[in-house]
């Protein structure tokens, strides 16, 4: 049985665990706010792209002359995955929900006799990547000195991708990130970069809409699709990095909660056991005291 | 003028601009064009340049690369990089500058070095004007 003295320290040092989870708790409340706001900012423009590349796709679709990173490579031998990931931990299952999603489509992949390659974002996605797929991984962007995350960021990496795809490292490339649902809840989602997945919906829409506003193009349609279809990409990892942010911050928030409550458990559990073990020490010094005085 | 042009100017980070003007010019890859109320529907891409806003709130701003969508329902920049021309002084020019030489130097096909070139061309245009 562990000693008053014992208990009193493990009380006082799980306070103070709890003291730290609170503030860390309150810390990611705030950065949670802000990532959402930057995620919120980044929007209309990413929704603009969204609309024009469904556009300038609709016009088009079944052309032989369409971009590479349009229709891809006519192949699916080689993929990349970019797996973004947090810098920190102590956010949850933030990272391990991310990387097990990663881990199953590169499974699939291999078992399929394709080649992987991988790209991590984040120490902690590495981290856990390195042990099964240390061989895969040909890049890792560092995300650790970043304090605000802005398109550079973004652009660098979308850099990165387009240089392999440039020098044919890789025919099909998938990005994946945990969309921001709410501060409970984050879904793990695979994007399609390359060949870029313009989704039916949206073409449909505009191609309806075309026959009202048909646009001149200056220059012309290939040449914007040219230089829009690189900075597309750049936009795509701009948007996962920005909800990953607040996916993040949102998971820490939760996890950080859940061990507030849980220390605040503790300490009640040991403060009861504290309290039984004195008592039952002030108990037995009574009964040796009146055994001593009867012996007399 | 009584009608008035909705207008828009997002870049990557936030929205920078969202008000009816009357008049804006725009530093198209093809060259400056103008944009009023009631304007064909247009797509261009952008060099880099000023961005003039008239109407209520004029503004000036310099933006890099991106393009201009025109739509019945009014016009909407997309800026990779816009910075509010009063903010704008030497030294990030020239910061700019030396990225888009950079730009120049790392270009792979003749067609992105003359991209890159024209780029760097209207920088140093707007440095000296400055």
């Amino acid at each position: 049985m562990a000693s008053l003295k014992d208990l009193k320290n493990r009380i006082v040092s799980v306070k103070s665990t709890q003291k730290i989870t609170k503030a860390m708790q309150m810390v990611a409340a705030a950065k949670l706010r802000r990532a959402q706001e930057a995620a919120e900012a980044a929007r209309p423009y990413a929704d603009r792209m969204d609309a024009v590349m469904a556009n300038l796709a609709a016009g088009m679709a079944g052309q032989a002359t369409a971009p590479e990173l349009m229709i891809g490579t006519g192949k699916d031998d080689v993929h990349l995955v970019v797996v973004t990931s947090s810098e920190r931990g102590l956010c949850g299952g933030f990272n391990t929900s991310i990387v097990r999603q990663a881990r199953t489509h590169i499974d699939t992949l291999l078992a399929q006799g394709k080649q992987v390659k991988l790209l991590t974002v984040g120490k902690k996605g590495r981290d856990q990547l390195k042990r099964e797929f240390g061989s895969n991984i040909v890049d890792h962007v560092d995300m650790g000195d970043v304090k605000k995350l802005g398109f550079v960021h973004a652009s660098d990496i979308g850099d990165k991708i387009l240089a392999l795809f440039e020098a044919g490292e890789f025919d099909i490339c998938t990005l994946f990130f945990a969309r921001f649902e709410s501060v409970i809840s984050q879904v793990v989602t695979a994007q399609q970069l390359i060949p870029a997945a313009v989704s039916d919906a949206d073409v449909a829409e505009t191609t309806a809409d075309d026959d009202a506003t048909p646009y001149e193009y200056e220059p012309e349609e290939a040449e914007i699709l040219k230089t829009l279809l690189p900075r597309n990409i750049a936009v795509q990892v701009f948007k996962a990095l920005l909800e990953n942010a607040a996916s993040e911050q949102g998971a820490r928030m939760t996890a950080m909660d859940n061990a507030t409550r849980n220390a605040g458990d503790m300490i009640d559990d040991l403060t009861l056991q504290y309290n039984r073990s004195r008592q039952a020490q002030i108990t037995k010094e009574l009964i040796e005291i009146i055994s001593g005085a009867e012996a007399l | 003028m009584a009608e008035k042009l909705t207008f828009d100017l997002v870049s990557p980070e936030r929205k920078l601009l969202s008000a009816d003007v009357d008049f804006v010019t725009v530093p198209g890859t093809e060259g400056t064009f103008g944009v009023g109320p009631g304007h064909v529907p247009l797509m261009s891409t952008l060099r880099p340049g000023v961005l003039d806003v008239e109407g209520d709130g004029a503004k000036r701003f310099f933006v890099r690369g991106g393009f201009a969508e025109i739509t019945a329902e009014g016009l909407t920049i997309l800026a990779e990089r816009a910075i509010d021309l009063d903010d704008l002084d030497a030294a990030a020019l020239d910061q700019e500058i030396k990225d888009a030489k950079e730009d120049v130097a790392d270009a792979k096909s003749d067609d992105v070095r003359d991209l890159a070139a024209e780029h760097l061309a209207s920088l140093e245009e707007l440095r000296t004007s400055l």
